[in-house]
């Protein structure tokens, strides 16, 4: 087992790779409860594949590795394992993102007995076809549940506008229709293609002992029977940097207008330090552009284009990166105007230091903020490593970054032909 | 082991609550101001919560006031209204970086309390009227916030069965306020209501963190310059128990594409009475968890639903159930969900299942003290309340709780309103 220390923070990482090739990370934490996750790199994209030991690339219905999270849950003798959670005074949960896959619990008490559930459970998958079909009703609502919510619905808009082929652009729990072709045999397929313990991470962090842990996994992961496994064949489609749809119009039953800008990022291939470098550099611009100490927010909310709801963010894994602008506004059509020739001027003209600055202080309080919650830390250690990157070394990183580096990025994100917008009106 | 270290000082009109913990890598600020909820001041106090958090004299604008906050390594400075039964609460909050993680260090928290005096003690006002220009654009924003509501449908159907189960009683009026009053609302009206706030609302400080009482206590008097208050707000026991005279159904359409199905029951029971601990379990039996009958009923077994579940707001003695469903299932849905009350009722839950719930909501009490908000929650509820209890005596008290308590709890629950969002009606 190695440790490393993070000393700005005054954190120490404990990990280790068992061997059959799990990843394994400890945070010692004095918190009263017990939190951990064990997640898999698989998620929405990863729709193009070679399933395990066969020879053709298969096309899986859209949604499918969100209905996998969802059967996870059951058990041989068709009960839940939220059952055997609660009985262990655990609450536990699940999601899937657009490249992972997370289950996990939290706890005050049997810490160990916990542990061992969540690693069995999502190491015994269990569905039968009647399942399978029970669940397809259970999870049809909760896309409806998706339909009615007019910010997912623009933010997933906004993606869709951005990428031609790319799997990114396929809403992550599916559709009505596409779950309806889901079966018992395509699940297992997916599920012995990706939940192979060398594609996944567990983190665990609490009030725990890093020996103790490590030991449990072993003699856990020592009773399973995992040989060694092929890397696994993805097929990813070449994807243009050019948007596929410059805007588009939803309507909804809404009261208030929504709109969201974004630019779609050309060179989303990164990992490690350049990743952690490049996102930083987005998010920094973005908060000089349009943070709420900015000129240009208080323009745009004295000219009545926005409200608190308006926001920005950005998202890359590899193969796709875009940021996104924008929020509720009664007048969505001048917004976008406004914010596209905002992003323009800005390209023009110099960042002093003082701004430089101060966004960056603001970025290490909500770093250090974010830092306060183990799910958070959980959640986003197990991205950043999948990712080749720290959570811990982003303050260091930020301290490091120049004024120089933002202008690059500026001109390199920001682009004409990566723009795109989308609008929720009043149905 | 006490869970939770807390200090309460009074200064003047001010309770101080300091919370010395080193769990966290900010510390956490809460400035919270409670008064009757009532329909004459709702949203004046609503609008000042905007406009004390939006400028001070010293900083006359939004982005100068950021400008400061984003210079003190990102602070945050929020305002948020709630209602504790029926008691209204303005909260303004900061959180603030322990400089402890940073390089440079600085006294950030001594910075941020102090900012936060000067939101309430030094705003930007001109003579005896706030400055119209931030009423003026603040009343904005807090319409904008207001309309908000519709377009987020778990919210609206939550709004609009309270409105509906408590038209009689203050508690449905809408923290937020009503757009209709801020039009008339002025300057000169909102200062005159601000000079009584301060003056006679109760105020609680909540200082959550790695704090330098000895530094930070002695500060407070000068920074918080709140006079005694001449009369106490009263906490929730001397209530009416109100019982639903008959079942009501309202049911409302718009063009979306899940029906929201809530249900409003009264226990009438309360925080601080004998039956508190038995309704928290038996609501956990009811509908709080994924073990919980709803969850089982609707969503396991007969797939109607995503989620299901059930709240208890313990100043009001109410269950709500949330859940949304296809339009065409309203009556199977609503019936199942009412027939696991009757199970309930009836004894028909096992010794299991009741320990399960026991243990789940004795974790999730445990796991909310890994939060400053939480904590801050745990006691401003009991202040509010007046009914003071410690983690050990809550846990206790859970343990203790028998299936007869929780028979008897179910037995006090009415059905009271039944609130369905479905799909446009559709004419031919």
């Amino acid at each position: 087992m190695k440790k490393q220390y993070f000393s700005q923070l005054d954190e120490t990482i404990f990990f280790h790779t068992l061997d059959n090739g799990l990843k394994v990370y400890m945070l010692p934490k004095q918190s009263n409860k017990t939190f951990a996750t064990f997640t898999t790199q698989y998620g929405s994209i990863d729709n193009t594949f070679k399933p395990l030991n066969q020879e053709q690339v298969v096309t899986v219905p859209d949604g499918i590795a969100h209905f996998l999270e969802h059967k996870m849950f059951e058990k041989p003798d068709g009960t839940d394992v939220f059952h055997d959670f609660g009985e262990q005074g655990a609450s536990a949960n699940a999601f899937t993102s657009f490249n992972r896959t997370a289950y996990l619990f939290s706890s005050t008490s049997n810490v160990d007995k916990n542990l061992n559930t969540l690693i069995d459970f999502v190491q015994t998958p269990a569905w039968t076809d009647e399942s399978v079909e029970k669940e397809k009703g259970i999870i049809g609502q909760e896309i409806r549940m998706y339909d009615d919510n007019p910010d997912w619905r623009l933010f997933f808009g906004l993606i869709e506008n951005m990428y031609h082929h790319h799997p990114i652009k396929i809403d992550i729990a599916g559709t009505v229709e596409s779950i309806s072709h889901i079966t018992k045999d395509l699940l297992l397929d997916c599920y012995h293609t990706f939940y192979h313990p060398s594609n996944m991470i567990l983190f665990v962090t609490g009030p725990i002992d890093p020996e103790h842990i490590i030991h449990l996994v072993e003699d856990n992961q020592g009773k399973k029977d995992y040989t060694n496994k092929k890397a696994i064949e993805h097929v990813f489609p070449d994807e243009p940097r050019r948007v596929a749809k410059s805007e588009s119009i939803l309507h909804m039953a809404v009261q208030t207008p929504k709109c969201l800008i974004g630019f779609k990022e050309p060179k989303p291939y990164r990992s490690g330090k350049e990743l952690m470098k490049h996102e930083i550099a987005v998010n920094l611009l973005l908060e000089l552009m349009f943070g709420r100490g900015t000129e240009r927010y208080r323009t745009l909310i004295d000219d009545g284009l926005i409200d608190e709801s308006f926001s920005f963010e950005y998202t890359e894994e590899y193969g796709f990166g875009f940021s996104a602008i924008g929020g509720n506004t009664e007048q969505p059509e001048q917004l976008k105007q406004k914010l596209r020739e905002m992003v323009i001027n800005f390209k023009n003209e110099t960042i002093d230091t003082k701004s430089f600055d101060n966004a960056r202080r603001k970025r290490m309080g909500s770093i250090l903020r974010s830092l306060n919650s183990l799910d958070y830390i959980a959640n986003q250690f197990t991205r950043y490593k999948f990712n080749q990157m720290d959570l811990f070394e982003l303050i260091p990183e930020l301290e490091k970054l120049t004024i120089e580096d933002l202008k690059q990025t500026l001109h390199e994100h920001f682009s004409e032909e990566g723009f795109t917008s989308c609008t929720v009106l009043k149905k | 082991m006490t869970y939770i270290q807390e200090k309460v000082t009074s200064i003047g009109g001010l309770t101080s609550h300091l919370v010395q913990t080193d769990k966290f890598k900010t510390n956490t600020l809460l400035l919270q101001f409670r008064a009757p909820l009532e329909e004459a001041t709702v949203t004046k106090r609503a609008l000042l919560s905007y406009v004390l958090k939006s400028a001070t004299a010293k900083s006359p604008t939004s982005q100068e006031l950021q400008s400061r906050l984003d210079y003190l390594y990102g602070a945050t400075l929020s305002s948020s209204l709630s209602k504790k039964g029926e008691q209204h609460i303005i909260s303004f909050v900061m959180t603030i970086a322990n400089e402890r993680f940073l390089s440079n260090e600085q006294e950030l928290l001594k910075q941020a309390l102090s900012l936060l005096g000067e939101l309430v003690f030094d705003p930007l006002v001109d003579e005896h009227a706030f400055d119209s220009k931030t009423v003026g654009k603040e009343k904005r924003a807090l319409k904008a916030r207001i309309q908000s509501i519709y377009d987020d449908k778990m919210r609206y159907a939550s709004q609009r069965l309270i409105d509906e189960m408590c038209e009689n009683e203050p508690f449905h009026l809408h923290t937020y306020g009503y757009e209709n009053d801020l039009d008339s609302l002025t300057p000169v009206d909102l200062f005159e209501y601000y000079i009584k706030m301060i003056n006679e609302d109760a105020v609680d400080l909540f200082m959550i963190g790695q704090i330098d009482e000895e530094k930070i206590i002695p500060e407070l008097e000068r920074i918080f310059p709140f006079t005694k208050r001449v009369e106490k707000l009263e906490g929730i026991q001397n209530q009416e128990t109100t019982f639903p005279n008959q079942e009501r159904v309202i049911k409302e359409s718009q063009p979306i594409e899940q029906g929201k199905l809530n249900l409003g029951f009264r226990t009438n029971v309360r925080l601080g009475d004998p039956l508190y601990y038995a309704s928290q379990v038996f609501n956990g039996l009811f509908g709080a968890f994924p073990h919980s009958k709803l969850f089982m009923n609707v969503r396991e077994k007969n797939s109607l639903a995503y989620y299901c579940s059930s709240s208890y707001e313990s100043f009001k003695g109410f269950i709500i159930v949330m859940s949304g469903i296809e339009f065409s299932n309203y009556e199977k849905a609503r019936t199942i969900i009412i027939d696991q009350l009757s199970d309930i009722q009836n004894g028909a839950f096992s010794d299991h299942e009741m320990s399960l719930t026991k243990a789940l909501l004795k974790n999730s009490i445990l796991e909310s003290l890994d939060n400053p908000f939480s904590i801050a929650d745990i006691l401003y509820q009991q202040v509010a309340s007046g009914v003071k209890f410690t983690i050990e005596e809550f846990i206790d008290g859970i343990e203790n709780v028998t299936t007869k308590e929780i028979v008897e709890v179910a037995n006090q629950t009415k059905l009271d309103t039944t609130y369905f969002l479905q799909g446009a009606v559709k004419t031919n």
